[in-house]
């Protein structure tokens, strides 16, 4: 048998299908994995120990001629900031370690009925807060291209375990990027659904209006099929749209046909094309796929969104906001950390020495900044002012898909930084998200997929594709094609460049501790 | 300083702020069953809840939609116009009782405005009062302090926390300031918390008790020197338990600011606690209009935005208002201006409504209600719509009416119906309270009291009627008072002449 967790998501769900293996099988294979490099990459914070009792389960139904979804017995990995019975969910936070929660978050409920099997869940930055994974309470993740760089973050422990192959896809959130900026610094695929399209039920809130649960893999298809299993309405969530949608897979298959790019408006927006801040390579990258595109017969258009200047500014006033009060719930009375002053104190003492003890540095820079910003008398100017910017970049949306059928920038300024390189200056970190952000202020749905290595590091650079709300398939299509473009260029996914890290990590022993 | 000595040199303004809850089958924006729907009320703590009213990470508010329509009929009934578009808000401060430590509350968009309720004093004056607005909210859960000496959280060891309560819906409906109330300014505020309990009751979306919390009321008193056009330092006086305490706590405030005044002091802006047992207030939190509950629009939620054809449907359902609902029962039921006046202040006019509507006479039903119910509520110290349902005395009205009964035996099935022990016609079975109607057996036991009376006997063959009384006395001993008197003295009067 070959390596089991070498094959796409589709490419295990056919093998299980047509009986030349087992979830158990699929299953191990990744567990082996797993024990193999995530001592180096530390992508996970919790394995799920009953994975191969689930596995068998699905296993014995199929045996048994049960008809099942087409995902069952595929494994899948969780980002920690999603609810899940019997297994903890900390949202990377000192807060909630060992929290277990009495509930599934609506994904998850909808991904276990698909039969998919949890392998564990995966790193974060605390509470969803960074760039990096480096704000995680439990140690950062690392890249899998490159050990000394951060995997991006919030999401890099899902993105790094899908670009390791510790697992064929992952559950993720993006509030600022969280999905899309670790896709495109670790070589992997990342969907922002439009926002409502997903269920939020669950998912540990950072910025209410702004969070959104979506796939990360490490192929376009493999993001539809689970954006296939998890969207849909969710009457626990106020949020979540109606509507009724199509198949991403089917949209994904589509991409591959021939012609699918022909006649279809890109809109190069140029706000956030190139420019300061953003690396040679990168610039490079996005050159060659738009000339990739264009060869296709897409018609390459330049759009402009003024506003999209003011979204970094306007996103760090609202999100603060939001998180300072959806973040006040962390405050020991009812569950999580408890931290009792010496000689013991009001509840108001509790409360204090809990949040003082159980939130990291960046959480609490945000919930600051955010009671600032909510105050009497500054209310107008911040979060008022906030949210007329964030009108703007809507209508910047609309009028620049009046002509364009869909958005392109790159998914990120720069390729992976080295860890620790931005830790002491927030700034800089926020400034990584300039690309990603726009999408959620404006509730639209955005992709990142690989579009090459950067030549002067050799690390993996992304292309982002934004849609109109509602028209995630588009995307689906539109990623696929041009995946498929760059993997004929390439002679294979990019990912099969990376280092082999089970060799890598050897080193990492022969060189003490990383 | 007396009260007419208060009102000589201040005018008192007065500000209510009445809390509803209501009486939906699950919380505000939780599937949580509601501990204030009726029947409901005396669960165990922490068995009605779920994530959501626990604020567990994750968990995501869902709008109740019959506590909207609830809330859009209250917003008709109190004259309000209607928003087309109201938003909720998050009101931001830390307290354990406050699970998410932010109330889903409404702030600059509330449901309800510009209202006006007109009610009734005692003597029959009509005042109108104007209503600001009308906002949905959910309740916090309850703090019990153990080890204080007070059942205050000051001198407290620790505190429990029962979240039952946490997400019950309410809907808080706040006054303008009520002008030109003068001595009356206590009563004003009594009557018009009685106003809209009659009006969620009658439109049947709270069970308005206020001994369990149901309603609510926080009262602000003011005073101004006579022929000052600003306003004075209000407080805010809370834990006003009952309408009686909402005149006496009113009225307390008024004396004891007035006290301040007169004697060149500054009043504080304070919320105060009234003490029902020693009829005083005293100083709670020092309350600023500074406070920064950091309000903003809550993002888990859409803005409500009831269509025109619901505010509409609802509307045309609204029942009587209270005062043209009284005109027309008093002509009805055929009550004098007092009778009908008294039913009225003993706030027993519902139950005396609902027990006509379930076939007692009028007359039978405002007896059980202001008599024998009152007197035992009263013993008890508790309401009398506590003790049993409307439906439950008009049973019991009609086996007396139709002769099944005795006022006396009567009284017995009601102490059953109070003990619990079920229906009037389970309990008449279960304690053998029937009347005797065989004559057979009456006519058995008169002949033996006849024969052992044979004065009395001779009395009444004499003509002397009344002399029959001490042979019916005897024989409705005989039988337990389980016989109808009428019957037995023309029994006795006929066996006599046999």
């Amino acid at each position: 048998m070959s390596d089991l967790t070498r094959l796409t998501a589709a490419e295990l769900s056919a093998g299980l299908t047509a009986g030349e293996f087992t979830s158990v099988d699929a299953t191990q294979a990744h567990l082996d994995r797993i024990a193999a490099v995530d001592g180096d990459v530390h992508a996970y914070l919790h394995v799920n120990a009953a994975a191969l009792a689930e596995a068998e389960a699905v296993d014995a139904r199929r045996a048994a001629g049960e008809q099942l979804p087409e995902l069952a017995g595929v494994p899948v990995a969780i980002k920690d900031v999603l609810c899940t019975i019997g297994m903890p969910s900390t949202a990377g936070s000192k807060m909630l370690e060992g929290w277990v929660p009495p509930y599934d978050a609506t994904v998850v409920e909808r991904m276990k009925a698909a039969g998919l099997i949890a392998l564990g869940k995966t790193n974060m930055d605390e509470f969803a807060m960074g760039s990096s994974t480096e704000h995680s309470a439990f140690g950062p993740t690392r890249n899998p291209w490159n050990l000394e760089r951060i995997p991006g973050g919030s999401g890099g422990g899902s993105a790094a375990a899908v670009a390791a192959f510790e697992a064929p896809f992952a559950l993720g959130s993006d509030t600022g990027g969280s999905i899309r900026q670790p896709a495109a610094v670790t070589g992997s695929v990342g969907v922002k659904p439009t926002y409502g399209g997903v269920s939020r039920y669950g998912a540990i809130a950072l910025a209410s209006s702004l969070d959104q649960v979506g796939p990360v893999s490490r192929t376009v298809l493999d993001s539809a099929l689970l954006h296939d299993v998890i969207g849909g309405h969710d009457p626990k969530d106020s949020t979540s749209l109606k509507d009724a949608w199509p198949s991403f897979a089917e949209a994904a298959r589509a991409g591959k046909r021939d012609g699918s790019l022909k006649g279809l408006r890109v809109g190069v927006v140029k706000q956030i094309a190139g420019g300061e801040g953003f690396q040679a390579g990168v610039t490079q990258r996005f050159g060659e796929s738009l000339e990739l595109l264009a060869d296709a017969g897409a018609e390459i258009v330049e759009v402009s969104a003024p506003n999209f200047e003011y979204a970094v500014a306007a996103y760090y006033l609202i999100l603060p906001a939001e998180a300072s009060s959806n973040l006040a719930k962390f405050d020991s009375v009812r569950f999580g950390l408890r931290v009792t002053p010496e000689g013991g104190g009001t509840v108001e003492q509790v409360m204090a020495a809990t949040r003082e003890a159980g939130l990291g540095d960046e959480v609490k820079r945000r919930i600051i900044l955010g009671t600032y910003a909510l105050s009497a008398g500054y209310y107008d100017a911040y979060y008022g002012s906030a949210q007329k910017v964030r009108t703007l970049i809507q209508q910047d949306f609309s009028n620049a898909f009046e002509q364009a059928d869909v958005l392109v920038s790159p998914a990120a300024p720069t390729t992976a930084f080295k860890l620790g390189e931005k830790l002491d200056d927030p700034l800089a970190m926020y400034l990584n998200d300039i690309t990603t952000i726009p999408a959620n202020l404006a509730g639209v749905p955005g992709i990142g997929l690989p579009m090459g290595l950067a030549p002067e590091d050799g690390l993996p650079v992304g292309i982002q594709f934004m849609a109109p709300a509602r028209e995630d398939a588009r995307l689906y299509t539109v990623g696929a094609a041009l995946e498929q473009l760059l993997e004929e260029r390439w002679g294979g996914p990019l990912l099969s460049q990376a280092p082999d890290l089970a060799a890598s990590s050897m080193l990492a022993v022969s060189d003490g501790a990383i | 300083m007396d009260f007419d000595k208060a009102l000589e040199l201040y005018e008192p303004v007065i500000g209510l702020e009445v809390h509803v809850e209501l009486s939906t089958e699950t919380k505000m924006f939780s599937s949580a069953p509601n501990p204030a729907a009726k029947g409901n009320h005396s669960a165990a703590p922490n068995t009605q809840i779920t994530p959501v009213c626990l604020g567990l990470p994750g968990s995501l508010p869902v709008v109740n939609e019959k506590a909207v329509r609830y809330s859009i009929s209250l917003g008709l009934a109190l004259g309000c116009e209607i928003a087309p578009t109201s938003r909720f808000a998050r009101k931001n401060y830390f307290y354990p009782d406050l699970a998410k430590n932010y109330q889903i509350s409404q702030y600059d968009e509330p449901i309800a405005f510009e209202g006006s309720l007109d009610v009734e004093l005692e003597d029959g004056t009509v005042i109108t009062v104007p209503i600001e607005r009308a906002h949905m909210e959910e309740d916090a859960g309850k703090l019990t302090h153990v080890g204080g000496a007070t059942g205050r959280i000051q001198g407290a060891e620790y505190s429990l926390v029962d979240y039952n309560r946490a997400g019950v819906p309410l809907v808080e409906i706040v006054t303008k300031p009520i002008f030109g109330g003068e001595h009356r300014a206590p009563e004003i505020a009594k009557a018009y918390v009685a106003t809209i309990r009659d009006i969620v009751r009658a439109l049947g979306i709270s069970e308005a008790r206020m001994e369990r919390g149901n309603l609510r009321c926080d009262a602000n008193v003011s005073l101004r020197p006579r022929g000052q056009e600003k306003l004075g330092t209000r407080t805010e006086t809370k834990n006003v338990n009952s309408l009686r305490s909402i005149e006496r706590a009113v009225r307390y405030e008024i004396q004891r600011q007035a006290v301040i005044l007169a004697g060149g002091g500054s009043i504080t802006q304070e919320t105060r606690h009234w003490h029902e047992d020693t009829g005083v207030t005293s100083a709670g939190r020092p309350k600023s209009d500074a406070d920064d509950y950091r309000y903003f629009p809550e993002p888990d939620l859409l803005p409500v935005e009831p269509s025109l054809e619901l505010i509409e449907e609802l509307r045309a359902a609204l029942p009587e208002p209270p005062a043209a609902l009284r005109r027309r029962l008093k002509a009805d039921w055929g009550f004098g201006d007092q009778e009908f006046q008294d039913v009225v202040n003993s706030g027993l006019l519902v139950e005396v409504e609902e027990t006509i509507a379930a076939g007692a006479s009028a007359t039978a039903a405002r007896k059980w209600w202001m008599g024998e119910l009152s007197r035992i509520a009263n013993a008890q110290q508790v309401e009398p719509a506590s003790l049993a349902t409307p439906q439950q005395i008009a049973e019991i009205v009609v086996l007396v009416e139709s002769g099944e009964l005795t006022d006396r035996l009567a009284r017995q099935v009601l102490e059953g119906v109070i003990a619990g022990e079920g229906t009037p016609a389970e309990i008449v079975e279960a304690r053998g309270l029937k009347v005797v109607s065989d004559d057979g057996a009456l006519i058995a036991a008169i002949d033996e009291a006849l024969a052992s009376q044979p004065d009395v006997l001779a009395k009444i063959r004499d003509g002397k009627v009344q002399a029959a009384g001490a042979v019916i006395g005897a024989v409705m001993k005989a039988m337990k008072g389980q016989a109808d008197a009428a019957r037995v003295r023309e029994l006795v009067l006929e066996r006599a002449q046999a």
